[in-house]
């Protein structure tokens, strides 16, 4: 219900600067996702959108209109915290409903939206328990509901899951992305882990060192990674790099490196200046597929290494040459340790970065 | 050898336990039953005639006992009450990371480190009624002297011991508040809670457990108080900041009635006795309440 835009942002705690203008827009009812390794910024730029943090300088708007020197709750938004921030000493039903109190609302209506939001995240039977007698799960149930009865347009989330064991993560995720279908709000979500990223974005914010380095869907992301950093953060197992030189050989492009020579697609060959020569090649453990057969000039012939058995898939760590490279394939591909074999490359899962700025070529 | 091992532990902490045992025990059954003779100072317990309960039955109806147990519950009262309602004012106000905060933090914890017969002689002369500083002040502005330690005294009395000992309260508090979650007040703020909100409903309910065992400390402590008041005003002017601290001392030394002195130590002793159980009865019950809600937890995986 809301579209924010925050403009040229700055954070500096003394003299150290910690965010450098960030400069981003968010629609009305998108949930979008800052992801990016621990300490480069995420919690503080949402901290200063909520409130928490003060504004260096640049501005935070929202609809149009600056909200940096407003207090936290006069910006109309809820948020859930890491360590869930629940009140000690207040029951379930009496921490959802603080906010309400706070706006002196009728009693009758307080008690219909906590039984409503109770309903949602499914705490009905708890609602006179304090949060000591919670699991962490179920406080984490609360630090939702909290929020989502606050009606506010902007709901902001700071690692909601991280203190939630794997099974409960995934379950808790996949609620989420269920009551984003439901509740039409404008959401902001920090996470570090990038398949919460990936699975619950409409757009992927990814941060590092206090820059934002890319921005779009998970798609857009994930196929198209605006330079190394982003492109070896997403994806999991992570992205191959080799570091290779363009040889240009009558009109077809390759890469070689120490111990592969591969054929660049035409199409991206196209785009490529004449004067790169040192590149990064990056593949994607996904983008190889075992075949035996292959051509030279479309194949990575890999030493296997160690194998990685998680089910209907295995992971291979494999050498080429000097460098490591992972490979993801189906468990029931017959494969020997310490054999050498030839994998082939689809050709548009070959991504090349300019070796000095890392930049997508 | 097993037996051996089991008892080393008793046997080092032997001499310890009997020498606290002499030290604690011995006076206070000394105390209690010299409180049941009629014993004077210049006779050994040996030779003090025992009088049963007579001298609990006597001070039970004396009416001076009883207004001295007066003064020192009003006295008590008063004093923690002010203390808690300023040295958690204060600390509420205090909680704040602005320059110069440390040092002004340490220059109000200093009262609480000074000599109670220092501070007691300190108030003494500032309520001088001609030459102390209340007075030559409120005269330099034109107002009437106050009769500070004479028709006043019990007030004046309170208002040195809130000086000396809100420090107490204010550090504690301060503690307390430092160590509230800090995202829980945060939460707070965007529901949309002011300052004073926060503080209503967040810290001090927060802060409660924490309050109560310093309010009951300070409160058996504040039945204890002698030096400060001996200092002032003696118990005077008539009785009226006699605190039963100060008539046992009197007791014993000006009315020579040693079975008496002890008789009302005892009764002192039974209040604080209860005062600590309650203080007691309250940390146990917490802790209690913390362990049911943990059970509560586990039992449902
Ligand atoms: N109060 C502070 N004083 C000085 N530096 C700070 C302060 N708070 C945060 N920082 C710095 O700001 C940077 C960004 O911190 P932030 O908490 O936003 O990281 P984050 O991306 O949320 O990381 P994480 O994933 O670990 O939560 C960090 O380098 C941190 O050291
Ligand atoms: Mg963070």
């Amino acid at each position: 219900m809301a579209e924010i835009r925050l403009e040229k942002l700055v954070k500096r705690y003394g003299s150290v600067e910690v965010l450098h203008g960030i400069e981003l827009e968010m629609a009305d009812n998108e949930f979008t996702v800052l992801v990016g390794p621990s300490g480069c910024g995420k919690s503080t730029t949402l901290r200063m959108i909520a409130g928490l943090e003060s504004v260096s300088s640049g501005e935070i708007y929202v609809d149009g209109r600056p909200i940096s020197h407003l207090d936290p709750k006069d910006r109309g938004l809820a948020m859930v915290f890491q360590d869930y921030a629940l009140y000690p000493h207040m029951d379930v039903a009496g921490n959802i409903s603080f906010a309400l109190r706070l706006q002196k609302r009728p009693k009758p209506e307080i008690q219909a939206k906590v039984k409503e939001v109770a309903e949602v995240v499914g705490l009905t039977d708890f609602l006179h328990r304090k949060p000591a007698a919670l699991s962490g799960g179920q406080r984490q149930r609360v630090a939702m509901a909290r929020a989502l009865a606050k009606d506010s347009g902007i709901f902001l989330f700071d690692e909601p899951l991280s203190n939630l064991d794997a099974k409960l993560r995934g379950q808790m995720r996949a609620e989420l992305a269920v009551m984003r279908q439901t509740v039409q709000k404008n959401m902001i979500y920090v996470t570090h882990d990038q398949i919460e990223a990936m699975t619950l974005a409409d757009r992927i914010v990814v941060m590092h060192g206090g820059y934002i380095q890319q921005q779009g869907s998970p798609e857009e992301l994930f196929k198209r990674p605006a330079n190394k950093f982003v492109a070896g953060f997403l994806g999991s197992p992570p992205m191959n790099f080799l570091e290779a030189e363009l040889v240009r050989d009558a009109d077809r492009t390759f890469v070689q490196g120490a111990s592969f020579k591969l054929e660049v697609p035409e199409d991206k060959a196209a785009t490529l200046a004449a004067t790169t020569r040192q590149v990064i090649v990056g593949i994607r453990p996904s983008d190889l597929n075992f075949s035996a057969d292959a051509e030279d000039q479309v194949a990575l012939d890999l030493k296997v290494r160690v194998s990685e058995y998680i089910g209907a898939q295995s992971v291979l760590l494999c050498a080429c040459g000097q460098d490591d490279v992972t490979v993801e394939l189906k468990s029931e591909t017959p494969i020997a340790l310490g054999e050498t074999l030839r994998f082939a490359v689809r050709p548009e899962g070959i991504h090349l970065f300019d070796r000095s700025t890392e930049r997508a070529l | 050898m097993n037996t051996a091992n089991r008892l080393a532990p008793y046997m080092f902490m032997a001499p310890a336990a009997v020498i606290m045992g002499l030290c604690l025990l011995y006076p206070l059954g000394y105390m209690i039953y010299g409180s049941f003779l009629d014993w004077n100072p210049s006779q050994s317990i040996g030779e003090a005639d025992f009088v049963g309960f007579k001298n609990y039955i006597n001070l039970f109806f004396d009416p001076a006992f009883r207004e001295s147990l007066g003064v020192t519950l009003t006295f008590a009262v008063s004093v923690v009450i002010a203390e808690l309602v300023i040295g958690v004012g204060l600390a509420l106000l205090l909680d704040r990371n602005i320059r110069g905060m440390s040092l002004l933090r340490t220059l109000f914890i200093l009262p609480m480190m000074i000599a109670p017969v220092v501070v007691g002689l300190m108030w003494r002369y500032m309520y001088h009624p001609t030459v102390g500083t209340f007075n030559r002040f409120l005269k330099s502005i034109g107002l009437e002297g106050v009769d500070w330690l004479g028709q006043n005294a019990l007030l004046s009395v309170i208002i040195a011991d809130i000086w000396q000992w809100t420090p107490f309260i204010f550090i504690l508090s301060l503690a307390a508040l430092q160590s509230l979650p800090r995202s829980a007040l945060e939460a707070a703020r965007i529901d949309g809670a002011t300052n004073w909100q926060q503080i209503v409903y967040i810290k001090i309910p927060l802060m409660m457990p924490v309050l109560i065992v310093t309010a009951l400390l300070r409160l058996i402590d504040a039945f204890k108080v002698l030096e400060v008041i001996l200092v002032m005003t003696e118990g005077g002017p008539g009785l009226s900041t006699e605190i039963v601290a100060l008539r046992i001392s009197r007791t014993a030394t000006e009315f020579r009635e040693l079975g008496t002195a002890a008789a009302m130590s005892n009764y002192l002793l039974i209040l604080l006795l209860l005062l600590t159980v309650a203080m007691f009865a309250f940390t146990r019950f917490q802790d209690a309440r913390a362990a049911r809600l943990a059970r509560q937890v586990q039992e449902e995986g």
